[in-house]
C-alpha cells in the first residue's frame, strides 16, 4: 500500500476512536452537571409530579449508561435521535445549523486565509519598516479587542447609524445566495479581523526564519526579486507551520464562535449547543459535541497531511 | 400656519398623508420634530387602527430547546408564540379584571365551587375544526391530570373534577374560590383542538395568526388567519425572533429592524428613550426581586435575626442603583398596589441602622457570618444587590457573607433548596394565586418553608368571600403577617422595561405579563 494511503487509514481509525472517547466524555460530563433536562424545561414552576411525570417521557429515570449505549447504538445505524426538551428531529435541527456555521466559517476563511498570508508575505517584505509595523499594529490591535466589543462597535456604526447592514445576521432557506452573504457581511468581517493575526504572524515568523538560510542567500545572488524569493523559495517550505494554523483558526471559526453569533443572532451551532447544555438536553449535546470533535479532528488530519507532502523528507521515509 | 396644520391633521386622520409627508411639511412650517411627531400620533390615532404591515419581535427569552406545547412554557418567546397562535378561555384586561375570550361570558356558583363558562361559538381552529367545550375539558385535563407535564398543574391543584356540558364546560372545585377566573388565564391553558392530546406541539389554535415557520430559538413566523373569530389583530404577519443579547436587542429596535423588544437593561433606557424613532415604556408591574429565607432552618428560625435583616437593607438605594428608577420599593410581602384589594395603608419598612442592630442583638447570633447565595441568573443585578445588602448590614454589625453561584443551575441546586439566597418572582395577577403559590403550608413552591396555620386558614377564609371589602380586610392581615413574621425579605418590585417603534400605534397599560401582557399583536397598529 501507498504509504500515504496508510497514513490516512492508520489516522482515520484513529480519529474513530477519538470521537469515541470524546462522546463518553461529554455525555460523562453533562450527566455530572447538577439537574436535569426535566428540571431545566421546568424550571420555577416544576411541581414534584410534573417533574415525575416529565422524566418518564424523556426516559431520564433509566440508568445513565443504559441511556448512553441507546445512543451510542442509534448513531451507528445514522440516527441522532429526537431533542428531550421538544421533540424535534436533532438530524434535522444539526443539518440547518451546521449549514449556517459552515457557511459563515467558510466566507470569513474565503477572505481571511488569503489575506493573512498575503498580509504575512508583504510584511516579510517590508521587515521592520513601516508597512511591516502598521500590519502587524492593526492585526494585533484587533485581536487583542474582545470579540463582541469589535461586533458592538460595527453594529454602531454601520448598522445603527450608517444603516448599510442589518445588525441581525438571519439566514433563511427562503433568501438567495446573494442575500445570505449579504446578511452575513457584519459578522464575517469581524470573524475575519479575529482570526486574521495569528495566520499573518505565523505566516511572518515561519518565512524569517527560512530568510537566514543558505539557499535563500544564493536566490537573492541570482538575482531574484525579494518578493520572488519569498513567495517562490521561502514560502514553500514554510508550508507546514502556516497550514498548521491556518486549520487551527478554520476549527476556531466552526467551533469557537458563539460569541459572534450571539452579537449577530446568527443561528449556528455554537447557540444551540449552549441552549441544549443549558436546557440538559444530553443527545443534542452529544450530537454538537461529536460534530464539533470531528471538525476539529479532521482539519488536524488534513493539516498533518498536507505537512507531510508538502516536505520530501516525510513525503519519501527512509 | 395653524391653518394649514390643522388640515394637514385632518388629512392624516383620512389616511391621504404618510408619516414622512407630514413630518416634512411640518419642518416646512418650522415645527418642531418632536412636536411635530406628536401631532402625526394624535391625528393618527383619531383615525382609528389599520389593517396591515408585518410586525417583528425582537425578544430576550428564546431558545433552541423552546416547543411550541404551552405546557412546557416558561419564557419570553414561548410566551409569545403562544399569543400569537392561541387563546385563552379568559384573560386579564389592563385594569385587573377578567375579560372574556373563548368564553362568552363565565359565572361562579353562590359559595364559588362551581364555576360556568359558556363557550364561544363559530370559532375555528387553524386546521379547521371548530371549537366545542369538549375541546377545552380536554385541554384543562391534559394540564391537570396524573399524566400531567404542564407547569400549570400546580395551579391546576384545587379542581376536583370537569365536565363539558353542550355549550358549557364547567369546573367543581374542592373549597371555595372567587379567583377561579383569574386561574384560567394562566398562560399555559391555551385551548388546543382535543385538548393538544394528538400532537401537544403542533401550534394550531383559535388565534388570530397561524404558524407558518417553527425554528426554536432563531424565528417563528405567523401569518393572520382568515378565519379568525375576533376583529381585533390588524397585522398581516407577525415574526417573533429569539435576540438574547441585550446590545444586539437594543440596535435592532434602533435600526428599525424590529418593531417591539422587551427586557431592556435599565441602564441603557434612559438614553434609548432619547432616540426618535421608539418609545421606551416603563409598566410597573408584580414581579419582584428578593432574598428568601427558610424560616425553619437555623438560624433563621429566629424572627428577631429576620427582622435584623429585614431593617438592614436599604430599599431605596436598591431601586435607584439596581433599577436606575424603573421599579419601586417592597415591602417584605409578594404584594403591591398593583395588585386588586391591595390595603395601600400598611406601614411600608423603612431603612434603619439602629432597629436592625437592636433586633440582631436580641436575636442572640453568635456572630458567626450569614451565607447568603447569589447569581447574576436570579435576577438581572442580584450580585451587585447583595454586594449593597452585605454592606449595609455591617454598619449594623451583622456579618452577612456573600456566596456566589454559577447561573446554570440555579434553580435547581440553589433556589428552593439553600436556606438563603437572592430569587425572583413573577407577579400573579390576584393575591389569593400568590399566596397560594409560595406562602400556603402545602405549596410546591414555598420557598421560604412559611407554615403558619393561621396564614392557610385566612387564605381558604378569603377563597370563600365574595365581600371584596372583607377580602381586602384578610388579605391586608396575611400581608402583615408574613411582612413581619415571613422569611421574605422583598426591597423592590420592577418595571417591565419594553421599547416600541413610533411606527406602532395602540400601546395600552397591562401589567399582567410583559408586553401589554403579550396583546401587542392584537392590539397595537401601523400608523
Amino acid at each position: 500500500m501507498h504509504p500515504i494511503i496508510k497514513l490516512v487509514a492508520q489516522r482515520l481509525a484513529l480519529g474513530l476512536l477519538l470521537l469515541l472517547g470524546a462522546s463518553a466524555l461529554i455525555f460523562g460530563l453533562t450527566e455530572a452537571l447538577p439537574g436535569d433536562a426535566a428540571q431545566a424545561v421546568l424550571g420555577q414552576s416544576a411541581t414534584p409530579e410534573a417533574l415525575a411525570n416529565l422524566r418518564e417521557e424523556m426516559g431520564l429515570n433509566r440508568p445513565a449508561l443504559t441511556r448512553y449505549f441507546e445512543w451510542l447504538g442509534g448513531i451507528l445505524q445514522g440516527d441522532l435521535g429526537q431533542s428531550l426538551t421538544n421533540k424535534l428531529d436533532i438530524a434535522e435541527s444539526i443539518g440547518n445549523r451546521l449549514g449556517n456555521t459552515l457557511f459563515l466559517a467558510c466566507a470569513a476563511a474565503v477572505v481571511s486565509v488569503p489575506l493573512a498570508i498575503f498580509l504575512g508575505l508583504l510584511a516579510v517584505r517590508f521587515r521592520n519598516r513601516w508597512p511591516d509595523k502598521l500590519i502587524s499594529a492593526i492585526t494585533l490591535t484587533s485581536v487583542s479587542i474582545p470579540e463582541f466589543l469589535i461586533g458592538y462597535v460595527v453594529i454602531y456604526f454601520v448598522s445603527v447609524k450608517l444603516g448599510w447592514f442589518s445588525s441581525l445576521a438571519m439566514v433563511n432557506d427562503s433568501m438567495s445566495f446573494g442575500q445570505k452573504l449579504y446578511a452575513i457581511a457584519l459578522p464575517a468581517f469581524v470573524l475575519t479581523l479575529v482570526v486574521l493575526a495569528q495566520m499573518m504572524r505565523m505566516t511572518r515568523a515561519a518565512i524569517l526564519n527560512l530568510m537566514q538560510s543558505a539557499y535563500i542567500e544564493t536566490a537573492e545572488l541570482k538575482g531574484l526579486s525579494t518578493f520572488q524569493v519569498i513567495a517562490r523559495h521561502a514560502f514553500p517550505n514554510a508550508i507546514s507551520p502556516i497550514v498548521n494554523v491556518v486549520m487551527l483558526n478554520l476549527a476556531y471559526l466552526v467551533v469557537g464562535v458563539v460569541v459572534v453569533e450571539v452579537v449577530f443572532v446568527y443561528p449556528g451551532m455554537g447557540q444551540y449547543l449552549v441552549d441544549s447544555v443549558t436546557k440538559r438536553d444530553v443527545p443534542v449535546v452529544l450530537a454538537c459535541g461529536v460534530v464539533f470533535a470531528a471538525v476539529y479532528i479532521g482539519l488536524n488530519m488534513v493539516a498533518d497531511i498536507v505537512s507531510i507532502l508538502a516536505n520530501p523528507r516525510l513525503r519519501h521515509p527512509k | 400656519m395653524n391653518e394649514q396644520l390643522t388640515h394637514m391633521t385632518k388629512e392624516v386622520t383620512a389616511g391621504k398623508l404618510t408619516r414622512r409627508e407630514f413630518m416634512g411639511k411640518a419642518a416646512a412650517l418650522g415645527v418642531s420634530a418632536a412636536m411635530a411627531s406628536t401631532m402625526f400620533a394624535d391625528a393618527a390615532r383619531a383615525a382609528g387602527p389599520k389593517k396591515g404591515g408585518d410586525l417583528k419581535f425582537g425578544l430576550f427569552g428564546g431558545e433552541a430547546t423552546n416547543s411550541l406545547d404551552p405546557a412546557t412554557y416558561a419564557s419570553s418567546v414561548p410566551q409569545t408564540n403562544g399569543k400569537q397562535f392561541g387563546d385563552l378561555l379568559v384573560d386579564v384586561a389592563g385594569d385587573g379584571s377578567v375579560e372574556t375570550v373563548l368564553a362568552e361570558s363565565f359565572e361562579g356558583s353562590a359559595d364559588a365551587k362551581v364555576w360556568t363558562f359558556k363557550i364561544r361559538k363559530g370559532v375555528e381552529f387553524h386546521n379547521g375544526k371548530t371549537l366545542t367545550s369538549e375541546d377545552v375539558l380536554k385541554t384543562m385535563q391534559r394540564h391537570s391530570d396524573e399524566n400531567s407535564k404542564s407547569g400549570a398543574l400546580g395551579i391546576m391543584k384545587g379542581i376536583e373534577s370537569m365536565k363539558a356540558d353542550g355549550d358549557n364546560f364547567q369546573i367543581t372545585l374542592a373549597s371555595p374560590n372567587a379567583d377561579l377566573p383569574y386561574l384560567m388565564a394562566d398562560y399555559h391553558l391555551i385551548i388546543q383542538p382535543d385538548g393538544g392530546l394528538d400532537n401537544p406541539a403542533a401550534g394550531i389554535g383559535t388565534g388570530p395568526y397561524k404558524m407558518e415557520v417553527d425554528e426554536p430559538g432563531v424565528r417563528h413566523m405567523y401569518t393572520k388567519f382568515d378565519n379568525y373569530w375576533n376583529d381585533d389583530a390588524h397585522f398581516d404577519s407577525v415574526e417573533v425572533v429569539a435576540i438574547n443579547d441585550a446590545t444586539a436587542r437594543t440596535a435592532a429596535l434602533q435600526s428599525g429592524q424590529v418593531h417591539v423588544i422587551n427586557r431592556i437593561d435599565p441602564k441603557v433606557a434612559g438614553l434609548l428613550g432619547r432616540a426618535p424613532n421608539l418609545t421606551v415604556h416603563s409598566t410597573p408591574g408584580r414581579g419582584h426581586y428578593v432574598f428568601i429565607m427558610h424560616v425553619d432552618t437555623a438560624p433563621f428560625d429566629n424572627n428577631e435575626l429576620r427582622l435584623a435583616l429585614k431593617y438592614a437593607i436599604n430599599r431605596e438605594e436598591m431601586v435607584e442603583k439596581i433599577l436606575r428608577g424603573y421599579g419601586s420599593i417592597g415591602n417584605d410581602m409578594p404584594i403591591n398596589a398593583a395588585y386588586p384589594l391591595f390595603d395601600e395603608s400598611i406601614p411600608q419598612r423603612e431603612f434603619s441602622i439602629e432597629k436592625a442592630a437592636e433586633h440582631y442583638k436580641k436575636s442572640g447570633h453568635d456572630g458567626s457570618p450569614i451565607i447568603m447565595r447569589t447569581a447574576d441568573g436570579a435576577f438581572p443585578g442580584a450580585v451587585d444587590a447583595a454586594a449593597l445588602f452585605q454592606q449595609t448590614a455591617a454598619q449594623a454589625g451583622i456579618p452577612l457573607e456573600i456566596k456566589r453561584e454559577p447561573n446554570d443551575g440555579y434553580w435547581s441546586e440553589v433556589w428552593n433548596a439553600q436556606p438563603f439566597c437572592a430569587s425572583y418572582w413573577g407577579g400573579r395577577p390576584v393575591q389569593d394565586q400568590m399566596y397560594s403559590t409560595a406562602y400556603l403550608s402545602t405549596a410546591d413552591w414555598n420557598d421560604t418553608r412559611f407554615k403558619v396555620q393561621a396564614f392557610d386558614d385566612l387564605l381558604f377564609d378569603a377563597r370563600a368571600e365574595l365581600d371584596n371589602a372583607k377580602r381586602k380586610e384578610i388579605y391586608s392581615q396575611m400581608g402583615m403577617m408574613l411582612r413581619d413574621t415571613g422569611g421574605l425579605i422583598c426591597p423592590m418590585f420592577n418595571d417591565f422595561v419594553e421599547g416600541v417603534s413610533n411606527q406602532l400605534d395602540g400601546w395600552e397599560v397591562n401589567a399582567n405579563q410583559e408586553m401589554m401582557n403579550g396583546l401587542i399583536s392584537r392590539k397595537m397598529w401601523f400608523v
